[in-house]
């Protein structure tokens, strides 16, 4: 089977006063239908300019995607027209950001949101819309629908909020959800619910997932296979369980071994040790001040 | 009653406290429509050199108890003894030596360090205050010297904070705290806002410190996997209460109350082989307002073991085994 998406020697820029950034420096992954892959990494490393460059959605200026494939379903988003690049968004590819109130609109209703989508993406008439609208939040869990559709953004729980997100991404079957850190905003016990009703719904529906995180215990527990990016590359890929109990690359070895675990009681020193020459090299000028800054 | 050992006198005994949020509406004639409770009868002791770890989730009032210490909010109710004096009743002069054995360190090394002092000002700006160090010079080496302690180069006093990284920005804010030699320091999600190698190695240079300069901290986090490795004790939140108190290792392996299990159960191991073998049903609902907290136990529309006894009768803390204290009447 082919996969379902392909990204190939993606790069992407930033011109700023200090010069050009090379956000995404020559990514390359693939993604089967209904697999969930992570892409894990430090802050800055490109993860969510990866993701922007797939969708297209890459403010220019002062960005451009300078090279590239992507190929989804067959055709390849680079080529596509602005116009059958919006339909693509939100039917074939749902999104699920960190933070929901800057993706929803705070004067639309919650209900008028998801309708929209269906509205637009599915050509359904009000009532059709409105009734696909009870079965996405019964969906997503939440409870009293009729009500819920009725509220606005800021009436609802950053979780609530999420669960809603998770609705409209769905709401047009589509095949891919990319998630930019869909719950680092969100407390414990309410990522945990988020993240289990993703993983529940793709699972159920089939739908492939790109989480982005840089929470390497939400890598372990969701994801089948793993990238590991950093400043704007991936420098390391494969099965979760392989990547984890035989990491390869150094950056890898240092972020895995700097997790904090709590099922273990106190572990050996948390930053990294060994070799700190070859990390050095390995990690100059970039925020990752894993030996510079070290006491 | 009071969660003390009988060891010697601690060096900060919080008992009873609570601090209420009035709550008004309207613009023009404030009425007052009920309080935040966001702490809500607090008793927590911690012995001179301790590390003390306070967890729970956004709003449970771990920020609100560390601004009472620091007295930068007056309590509704009940006492805060530092050293075994009240600190609410300081006058001006013992508040400002209190001010000096006490310090605090942010989450957010951005927006706690101004962007356009030197870092050496933002170090030595304490000393002035407190009329410590007078002699420029001798200010001019103190800084150099915290820098240094505090693992940056001495030359970063000449920086400004944005030309540095996070990490860097935060082992300024631990320098600044330095500076007038406490003896206490709130660490309020510290390390919250870093990436984790950065956080590891923030935690490391709090730990060098604390064993240095015999420093007491009360380590704020609502991430529970940081606070594993430096805290002696730890204590969960909810809604303005402590629901367990236990040493960290007996925390963490065997954890009794029904909220701190869904807390722990809550965080991924990062171990593709564990998580695959783990199963867990993430704990439902979320967390009820502070205004009007449910009654009787403050968890039990959440809680998986609540009885009918629960929802009337406010759990007190029990010691369920020695030095292990759990707020729950139905755990044993
Ligand atoms: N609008 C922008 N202008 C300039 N640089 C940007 C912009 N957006 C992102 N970058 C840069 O691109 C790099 C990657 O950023 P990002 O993908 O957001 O990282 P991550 O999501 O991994 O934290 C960073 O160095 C960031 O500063
Ligand atoms: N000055 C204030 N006025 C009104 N409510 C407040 C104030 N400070 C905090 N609160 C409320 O008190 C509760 C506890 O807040 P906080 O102590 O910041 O929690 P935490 O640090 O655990 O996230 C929250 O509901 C918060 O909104
Ligand atoms: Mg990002
Ligand atoms: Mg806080």
């Amino acid at each position: 089977m082919p996969p379902l998406l392909e990204v190939k020697e993606l790069h992407t820029e930033f011109r700023t006063g200090a010069g050009v950034v090379r956000a995404v420096d020559g990514i390359s992954y693939t993604v089967d239908p209904g697999e969930t892959v992570a892409i894990v990494g430090e802050s800055g490393s490109g993860k969510s300019v990866g993701a922007l460059s797939i969708m297209r959605l890459i403010p220019d200026p002062p960005g451009r995607i300078t090279g590239g494939e992507v190929w989804f379903a067959g055709r390849d988003l680079m080529t596509l027209s602005e116009e059958e690049m919006r339909r693509m968004r939100g039917s074939e590819i749902g999104m699920v950001f960190q933070e929901p109130m800057t993706s929803l609109n705070p004067v639309l209703t919650i209900g008028r949101q998801i309708t929209e989508t269906l509205e637009q993406h599915r050509g359904m008439d009000r009532a059709a819309a409105d009734q696909r609208a009870v079965e996405l939040l019964g969906l997503v869990g939440i409870a009293d629908a009729k009500r819920r559709l009725e509220q606005y953004p800021h009436q609802l729980s950053g979780g609530m909020r999420q669960r809603i997100m998770i609705a409209i991404a769905l709401a047009c079957d589509p095949k891919l959800i990319i998630a930019d850190e869909p719950t680092t905003a969100l407390d414990v016990t309410i990522q945990a619910q988020i993240l289990e009703l993703m993983q529940k719904l793709t699972r159920q529906l089939g739908v492939a997932l790109i989480i982005i995180t840089h929470n390497l215990g939400v890598v372990a527990r969701y994801a089948q296979r793993v990238n590991v990016m950093y400043a704007g590359r991936i420098v390391e890929s494969g099965a979760a369980a392989a990547l984890y109990h035989n990491p390869r690359h150094p950056y890898t070895i240092a972020l895995l071994r700097s997790v904090p675990r709590l099922d273990r009681p106190r572990p050996p020193p948390l930053a990294p040790t060994g070799a700190p020459g070859q990390l050095s090299a390995c990690f100059r000028s970039h925020e990752l001040d894993i030996t510079a800054g070290a006491a | 009653m009071t969660v003390a050992s009988a060891e010697a006198q601690p060096l900060l005994q919080v008992r009873g406290l609570r601090m209420h949020f009035p709550v008004t509406e309207g613009m023009i004639a404030r009425r007052h429509i009920g309080d935040v409770k966001a702490v809500d009868g607090v008793d927590l002791a911690i012995q001179r050199g301790e590390t003390l770890g306070l967890v729970g989730e956004s709003g449970c009032g771990k920020t609100t108890m560390g601004r009472c210490i620091l007295r930068l909010e007056k309590p509704t109710a009940g006492e805060i003894l530092y050293n075994g004096i009240d600190i609410a009743r300081l006058d001006r002069r013992e508040l400002v030596a209190l001010r000096r054995r006490i310090q605090v360190i942010f989450q957010d090394p951005y927006s706690s360090l101004n962007p356009r002092q030197k870092v050496g000002s933002i170090i030595g700006e304490p000393m002035m205050v407190h009329g410590v160090e007078k002699d420029p010079r001798r200010r001019a080496d103190r800084v150099r010297e915290l820098l240094s302690v505090c693992g940056l180069n001495p030359n970063f006093a000449d920086r400004y904070p944005h030309e540095m990284s996070g990490g860097q920005r935060q082992r300024v804010g631990i320098a600044r705290a330095l500076a007038l030699n406490p003896e206490f320091i709130v660490c309020d999600e510290a390390v919250s806002a870093l990436d984790v190698s950065i956080q590891a190695q923030i935690i490391n240079l709090l730990e060098d410190l604390r064993d240095k300069f015999n420093l007491t901290y009360l380590f704020i986090a609502h991430d529970l996997s940081v606070v594993r490795h430096l805290c002696q004790r730890v204590a969960v939140m909810y809604l303005g209460r402590v629901v367990e108190l236990a040493e960290c290792d007996e925390l963490f392996d065997n954890p009794l109350h029904p909220y701190t299990k869904a807390l722990l159960a809550a965080v991924p191991v990062p171990d593709p082989a564990v998580e695959a073998e783990r199963a867990f049903q993430p704990v439902r609902g979320e967390v009820p307002s502070p205004i009007n907290p449910p009654p009787g136990c403050v968890f039990h529309p959440r809680c998986p073991l609540a009885i009918e006894q629960c929802r009337r009768v406010r759990p007190e803390l029990r010691e369920l085994r020695p030095g292990h204290w759990v707020a729950c009447d139905v755990v044993s």
